[in-house]
């Protein structure tokens, strides 16, 4: 019969995978670890340990796409997740002064220019990563201020300006140089003006349009809509129709409706193809929409732009109805049609990369779909020395992911500045510490408690609309905070089995609160080993921790890592210290850790 | 201890029995004992019997009488009724309560002190009257709540923490069940929940007088090397005879057991205990044979457990003495005190 071999907790995947807010950020942002700094009023701290990963706390506190929150342990034992994009927002609001702890303007630089083209997230990373390290970091910006998508495409009532310069100036003070009003409008050109690297963060600038009848008969009225919120965000726009249609039901169309609103409108409806469960929009986006008095109609596929006289003045729509089976659409039908009155139409149906100004012969190679060919782990392009991030790499994603590209493109560009093979990459280590501190004494808060997540306050609707930029969302208070904080159930500091130590008096077991472990005969499969827990059902990642052999029966300890709520309870009853509740510090390496010795081979 | 409560978690997808309720909704208060005492896993299987088979904790009674196993009934079923008693008198309190109310699930928990020095005349006779409980004796070899003096059921040449060696022979609590004609005769392990919980829940379903002798390591004051009920002793010495499942009536009787190999008894209730025979030799419904299998277990060094001995048919306590099946405190009180007439009438049929 076959064993399960032992859960080997050295490799710095298996706790950081326990650890499923952290495991789901693209920067792998160690989450508990500055909720805790939170906890203690460690604001600061709290800041500094969220900038080293995702380097804008501040703006991704309000506007983040929070693949974090959706895989928080706390959906799996409970309904609603940690407010862990919110509580970033407090670490930002309530931090000290910290310019102090923020790497300098070297003294001098190491002779190498970089280039990065596009003045977004993905582009401020790589130069937040190597600026420090000596480069010479030039960002080159067609518009006349920096932030990219940041600025352009999201609203200030969502991330106002101050907010996001202050985080845009830390990197900017380490020597960096901001070039605005500086469009690069042709590669052949720019390569031979001898970089020693470049780097395109140029996002996904390009709105679909919707070709259907009369969309070209309107000489106004329709608009793309991050075009449009650009052209807000520029002061450009300052107003629009009476009734506006929204096509789409993704983010950019919550952006495009509230924006809307605040322009002037008196009704505001978004579109939707399908029904709700299959829009793109985040849930928060949609609800905020609607508290704002926002209608979402679904099943209304766009037909035709109505016009009278080359103006606008309505959609027709075909009316759907779909069969759906376990959440997927099976079959489709056209129950009618219905044409609805509007003044202004904003095109929200996605948005793509364009790079009309890199030419064919540059060496860089484009896929059939004119999508640049880049390397997925080191982000280089066909051609040497220029590399690719953020939405310009693979499309449209989020703002920390354009972090993340930035600064896997940013080891690739010291690397290749170095001499080392871009594949040459320090692994991420984890390191274990215990947080025992004496009898039932521990360095977090391991006690559960029950809260419900807290709700974030807006400013009255009444306040709202009167400013385009008046911020919606208030922030937590001090009592959200001191509650939201302990809902976190520190899934970073880690059960960890001494088999050796062990008497299987079976303590652990019993004190468990979500039965999640047990000792039993090692079996054949990880599935066998499962059934001998109370609830052995297992999402799909979710490991099962196996000792070695126990010293008196030569059983097996295991645990389902799925439910484990981080209490330590099993610890605190351990009579041999078998159990120990280790805080797993996940090191991440940047450009910064990549060994400078290597550089001589 | 611990530092804080075991936590009721509102878990989603959490598991439920029967009623829809979940197994912590038959915890206790949090264990004082010390931490990795035997006892609490006693206590978790005993809460994890009566989950499975869905008894609604208000209907059950937990009684106990002085002594580290004792005290843990507060420990489990919170709704239960039950009480501490006076130091060795848990089984006439028991008997007693059943008498006044047989609708009940009675579960006694005791300790090798309790029971087989102060309390050794009060369990025998409850087991020769065949009073319908489980009588769970959490056996340590010494008395824990005291600081580790030699019981009643220390074996020859074991050692105390100190080094003294005990001289005087053990009693066997289920060579003495035998003699006094208890039902259903068992050991078990605090460290085999696989094998303990499906006796309890057996013993629970047996009408009569179930013994179950678990040995329970006293983690602080015996579990040194020279004990031999210690964890390792007992995990080394440990023999599995008859394993035993309960089958509610309702189930059918799976059969992944070979045949010859698995015996079922039929229960009052229709459901039936399935005996696996570890050993293919031995009968468990069998007094003579139980005798001397644990007898000669003895002299292999052997701890035999499991179901021992099992009668299903001898009559339990209340059947016996002709008592009712209603709960005295429905009866009305008319019924319960005829009066004044009534009782010259019984009196004059004496005379």
């Amino acid at each position: 019969m076959g064993h399960v071999t032992p859960t080997d907790v050295n490799n710095p995947d298996y706790f950081h995978k326990v650890v499923d807010c952290q495991w789901a950020c693209p920067a792998h942002t160690p989450v508990p670890a500055y909720i805790r700094h939170i906890a203690n009023g460690e604001y600061s701290e709290a800041y500094l340990l969220n900038r080293a990963s995702n380097v804008f706390p501040g703006v991704l506190g309000r506007v983040c796409d929070r693949p974090c929150e959706p895989a928080c342990r706390r959906t799996r034992v409970e309904e609603k997740a940690v407010a862990i994009c919110r509580l970033k927002r407090v670490a930002a609001d309530h931090k000290d002064d910290i310019k102090k702890h923020l790497p300098k303007k070297p003294d001098k630089t190491n002779g190498k220019r970089i280039a990065l083209i596009g003045a977004g997230p993905a582009s401020f990373t790589v130069a937040n990563d190597l600026a420090p390290l000596g480069y010479e970091c030039t960002i080159f910006e067609k518009l006349p201020k920096p932030g990219g998508l940041m600025r352009s495409n999201i609203p200030a009532f969502r991330l106002p300006e101050e907010v996001l310069m202050e985080e845009i100036n830390y990197i900017l003070d380490m020597g960096v140089d901001l070039k605005l009003n500086t469009p690069v409008e042709s590669m052949s050109s720019f390569l031979e003006e001898g970089y020693d690297a470049v780097f395109v963060g140029t996002g996904a600038p390009k709105g679909k349009n919707l070709d259907l009848p009369g969309r070209w008969d309107a000489k106004e009225g329709i608009h793309i809509g991050i075009d449009w919120l650009e052209s807000v965000a520029f002061e450009h726009t300052d107003k629009i129709g009476r009734e506006v249609l929204i096509i789409g039901v993704g983010n950019t169309a919550m952006d495009c409706c509230r924006t809307s609103l605040r322009l002037g409108a008196k009704s505001v409806k978004v579109m939707a193809r399908k029904p709700r469960a299959f829009f793109k929009a985040s849930e928060w986006e949609l609800e905020d929409a609607e508290e704002e008095n926002v209608d979402i109609l679904v099943n209304h596929s766009p037909k035709a732009f109505i016009t009278e006289n080359g103006k606008l003045v309505g959609m027709s729509f075909d009316l759907m109805e779909y069969d759906i089976e376990n959440g997927r659409i099976t079959d489709q039908r056209v129950t009618g049609e219905k044409i609805i009155p509007c003044t202004d139409v904003i095109l929200a149906i996605g948005q793509e990369n364009a790079f009309p100004w890199i030419e064919k012969d540059t060496g860089i190679e484009f896929d059939k779909w004119d999508v640049p060919i880049v390397d997925a782990v080191t982000f280089k392009s066909t051609k040497s020395g220029v590399f690719f991030g953020g939405d310009s790499a693979f499309g449209p994603k989020n703002i920390i992911w354009a972090v993340e590209h930035g600064h896997q493109a940013a080891i690739s560009i010291h690397n290749h500045c170095q001499g080392i093979p871009l594949t040459k990459r320090k692994p991420d280590e984890v390191e274990l510490k215990s947080t025992k501190m004496g009898m039932f004494e521990w360095r977090y808060s391991n006690s559960y408690d029950g809260s419900e997540r807290r709700k974030m306050e807006h400013i009255d609707l009444v306040d709202r609309f009167k400013k385009l930029d008046t911020e919606v969302e208030l922030g937590f208070s001090p009592e959200q905070i001191a509650t939201e904080v302990q809902r976190c159930l520190n899934c970073d500091v880690h059960t960890v089995f001494d088999a050796p130590k062990c008497t299987e008096c079976d303590a652990c077991i019993d004190i468990c609160p979500v039965e999640c472990l047990t000792i039993t005969e090692n079996a054949e499969s990880e599935e066998a080993l499962r059934t001998a827990l109370p609830s052995s059902e297992a999402p799909d990642g979710q490991a099962l921790y196996v000792s070695t052999d126990l010293p008196l029966t030569g059983r097996v300890m295991i645990k389902d890592e799925n439910i484990c709520l981080h209490c330590g309870l099993c610890a605190e009853r351990c009579p041999t210290a078998a159990w120990d509740m280790s805080e797993g510090i996940v090191h991440i390496p940047h450009a910064q850790d990549q060994d400078f010795a290597e550089a001589a081979e | 201890m611990t530092s804080f409560v075991k936590p009721r978690i509102a878990r989603k997808n959490a598991p439920v029995n029967a009623l829809g309720l979940q197994r912590q909704d038959y915890d206790g208060s949090m264990s004082t004992l010390c931490a990795g005492c035997g006892h609490d896993s006693v206590t978790a299987a005993m809460a994890t019997a009566f989950y499975e088979l869905a008894i609604e904790p208000y209907k059950a009674v937990k009684v106990s009488g002085i002594g580290c196993s004792s005290k843990t009934t507060a420990y489990f079923l919170k709704e239960a009724h039950g009480a501490n008693t006076v130091h060795g008198r848990m089984p006439s309190f028991a008997t007693g309560a059943m008498a006044a109310n047989a609708a009940l699930t009675y579960i006694g928990v005791s300790g090798d002190g309790d029971s087989l020095s102060i309390g050794i005349g009060q369990m025998l006779h409850a087991m020769r009257r065949n009073a319908n409980m489980v009588y769970v004796l959490e056996n340590n070899g010494v008395y824990g709540l005291t600081k580790g003096q030699f019981s009643a059921s220390a074996d020859i040449g074991s050692t105390a923490k100190k080094g003294a060696v005990n001289e005087q022979p053990p009693l066997d609590p289920c060579i003495m069940a035998l003699a006094a004609g208890a039902t259903f005769v068992a050991r078990s392990f605090s460290g085999d929940r696989k094998q303990l919980v499906p006796l309890i829940k057996a013993g629970l379903k047996h009408k009569g007088f179930a013994i179950i002798d678990v040995i329970s390591p006293c983690v602080s004051f015996n579990d040194h090397k020279g004990s031999t009920k210690s964890y390792a002793h007992t995990y080394k010495y440990y023999h599995k005879a008859v394993h035993a499942d309960y089958v509610p009536p309702s189930a059918e009787i799976m059969t992944n057991y070979e045949a010859g190999e698995v015996m079922p008894v039929e229960l009052h209730d229709g459901g039936r205990i399935l005996l696996k025979k570890l050993d293919p030799d031995y009968d468990p419904k069998s007094q003579a044979a139980a005798f001397s299998k644990i007898m000669a277990s003895k002299d292999a060094k052997q701890i035999l457990t499991g179901l021992l001995y099992l009668d299903e048919t001898k009559e339990d306590m209340a059947t016996q003495n002709n008592l009712s099946d209603r709960p005295l405190n429905q009866i009305p009180y008319s019924e319960l005190n005829p009066g004044p007439e009534a009782l010259k009438e019984l009196q004059a049929g004496w005379k």
